[in-house]
């Protein structure tokens, strides 16, 4: 039990709550940049794929395409599906040949992003289905190649709603690092865990809550502000409507 | 400019399109009509192989399209502008933006793409709306857009799939009235294809009818009204069903040219004592002359007026008994 009256106390949870928002901030960055990096090509790799989408033929073979589609699909549901905390232990094997240890907050950054990579890449997908199908048919009229048609009609037309998607996975990358505590990956749930419930000090608890609130409220706003920005150029689906209002 | 061959093509169990051919010349406008569901879309959209066609070839400026490699494809369609009946434009980019993407992608250096986009925007009248983004233009406008977009890299060929179909009957007359322009000003070769007889009316020089995936009938407006039959020069000039009356002859005089300004009306009653009733009349202008057909109801059987037909066709005038 710690006493809110000692001395120094103030100060202390201070402290902890500094490091821990530090380490929630690293892991949580650190884990958005691979996802993006990772999940936007898988993505679009996810639709183009689909029979009839612009990679539906890789190398002129329609049946590559077939598999490939099949097994990102398969990977992207695995990933999602499994708990992310038996999903961090499963990993440690994967998690020591990148960072050469699963401990720390470093180590936790493998596990977020491989949950999180899924997670986005769906949300691409869904994104860029929603382009319409004629936008792609004009850029071909004018002679565009697969890659023309993913950079400037496919990404960019998609923008808002996949901006809306990544605010969504931010929020969740965020709920997955207070696990990783249990890899001693520390952050700001390892501090609720720790002396919150452990040592059953309520100030820490409410302490965490408000910060992780502060933070998630944040993103938030940022994404809807950008999203706003890119949507005003343009109509905005229904689908990216809704998803506007906090919350969605 | 256009040649399509004996081009197929089939979805599923259904023949969109059997066996059509097609000749469009340099410079022409020629307009494909046909109802919904006849295969137009399909049809025009095998020129610029966005639809491979089963069987046939394809050419346009003597490259035939359906031999090429994926890469001299796309080399190919960047001298073939398509604009679609729903713009298709970007939202993401602005006017300009849109009317620069086929230059980007053709490789054209940003100084050159910024000449050119203002240039071809000043051509279809967008050049103060250069910076707004599509979705605060009106559909007029946006098709303007697209047509620019089509036309920035100077094409020498546009395909129009139903450009108007989305419009107010004003603003259809204003983009028909700028693809004329265009072509005359650029010589474009254009091919279009439209459900509305009147698209072909005010802007197409040639015309073929589009059924159940075949051409049924084709050639030069000008030559049309003149054919007997012709279902296209009929449906030019809408009389209506007849409805005849026992002991009388309809027929349908059709003027176009110099034969527009005789006095048949007056003649037939003059010289052949007929008390001719009118039974409806249209007047148009067809590939940029005066063209006509008059349905008169003439007292007595065919027989009985055969000698006024016989001297109304002697004067070099089109006339059909139709009851």
């Amino acid at each position: 039990m710690i006493d809110v009256n000692a001395p120094g106390f103030w100060e202390s949870l201070l402290q902890v709550l500094l490091v821990g928002t530090g380490q929630t901030l690293y892991m949580v960055g650190v884990s958005l940049v691979v996802t993006i990096v990772v999940g936007l090509p898988l993505g679009v790799v996810l639709v183009g794929t689909e029979p009839g989408g612009i990679l539906a033929a890789p190398l002129g073979s329609r049946a590559l395409g077939r598999v490939i589609n099949r097994t990102l699909d398969f990977v992207v549901n695995l990933g999602r599906s499994v708990p992310f905390i038996i999903l961090m232990v499963a990993i440690i094997p994967f998690t020591r040949l990148v960072v050469g240890t699963f401990i720390g907050s470093t180590a936790a950054i493998v596990p977020l992003s491989v949950v999180a990579i899924p997670f986005f890449a769906r949300m691409v997908e869904i994104a860029i289905k929603e382009v319409d199908g004629g936008l792609v048919e004009a850029a071909d009229s004018l002679g565009a190649t697969r890659w023309h048609v993913v950079s400037k009609v496919l990404v960019p037309e998609a923008m808002p709603a996949m901006i809306l998607g990544l605010s969504t996975t931010v929020t969740s990358i965020i709920n997955f690092s207070a696990m990783v505590g249990t890899v001693a990956g520390g952050g700001l749930g390892d501090v609720a865990i720790r002396y919150g419930y452990q040592r059953y000090s309520v100030v820490h608890m409410v302490a965490v809550i408000i910060v992780i609130f502060a933070i998630v409220m944040a993103l938030q706003a940022v994404a809807t502000l950008l999203a706003r920005r890119f949507a005003r150029r343009g109509t905005v689906s229904r689908r990216s409507q809704s998803l506007l209002t906090p919350g969605g | 400019m256009i040649s399509i061959d004996h081009v197929s093509k089939t979805f599923g169990d259904v023949r969109a399109i059997d066996d059509v051919s097609l000749q469009v010349g340099r410079g022409e406008i020629f307009g494909v009509v046909g109802q919904s569901g006849a295969g137009k879309s399909t049809l025009i959209r095998t020129v610029n192989l966005l639809e491979r066609p089963d069987a046939g070839t394809v050419s346009v400026d003597g490259v035939e399209l359906t031999a090429l490699p994926a890469a001299g494809l796309r080399e190919a369609r960047r001298g073939i502008g398509m604009v679609f009946q729903h713009f298709n434009l970007l939202s993401s980019r602005t006017v300009r933006g849109n009317v620069e993407l086929g230059l980007e992608i053709a490789g054209v250096p940003t100084r050159d793409r910024v000449r050119r986009s203002g240039e071809i925007l000043e051509l279809v009248g967008l050049g103060h709306r250069a910076d707004a983004y599509p979705s605060q233009l009106s559909g007029g406008q946006k098709q303007r857009v697209g047509i620019a977009r089509a036309l920035a890299s100077q094409p020498k060929v546009l395909l129009s799939d139903e450009a108007t179909s989305a419009l107010d009957p004003e603003t259809t007359r204003s983009i028909l009235e700028l693809i004329r322009s265009i072509r005359d000003e650029l010589g474009l070769t254009v091919l279009l294809i439209t459900h509305e007889m009147d698209v072909v009316k005010t802007v197409c020089d040639s015309a073929a009818l589009l059924e159940s995936g075949r051409i049924v009938e084709s050639g030069r407006l000008v030559d049309l009204i003149s054919t007997p039959g012709s279902r296209l020069a009929r449906d030019l000039f809408p009389l209506g069903p007849v409805q005849p009356r026992p002991g009388t002859t309809v027929i349908d005089i059709t003027f176009s040219g110099g034969t527009a300004d005789r006095p048949v009306i007056a003649q037939l009653a003059r010289v052949h004592g007929l008390d001719v009733s009118i039974l409806g009349a249209a007047i148009e202008t067809i590939a940029g002359s005066q063209a006509g057909r008059t349905r008169l109801e003439l007292p007595g059987s065919a027989a009985a007026n055969e000698a006024a037909i016989a001297d109304l066709r002697g004067q070099n005038l089109l006339v059909e008994v139709v009851a």
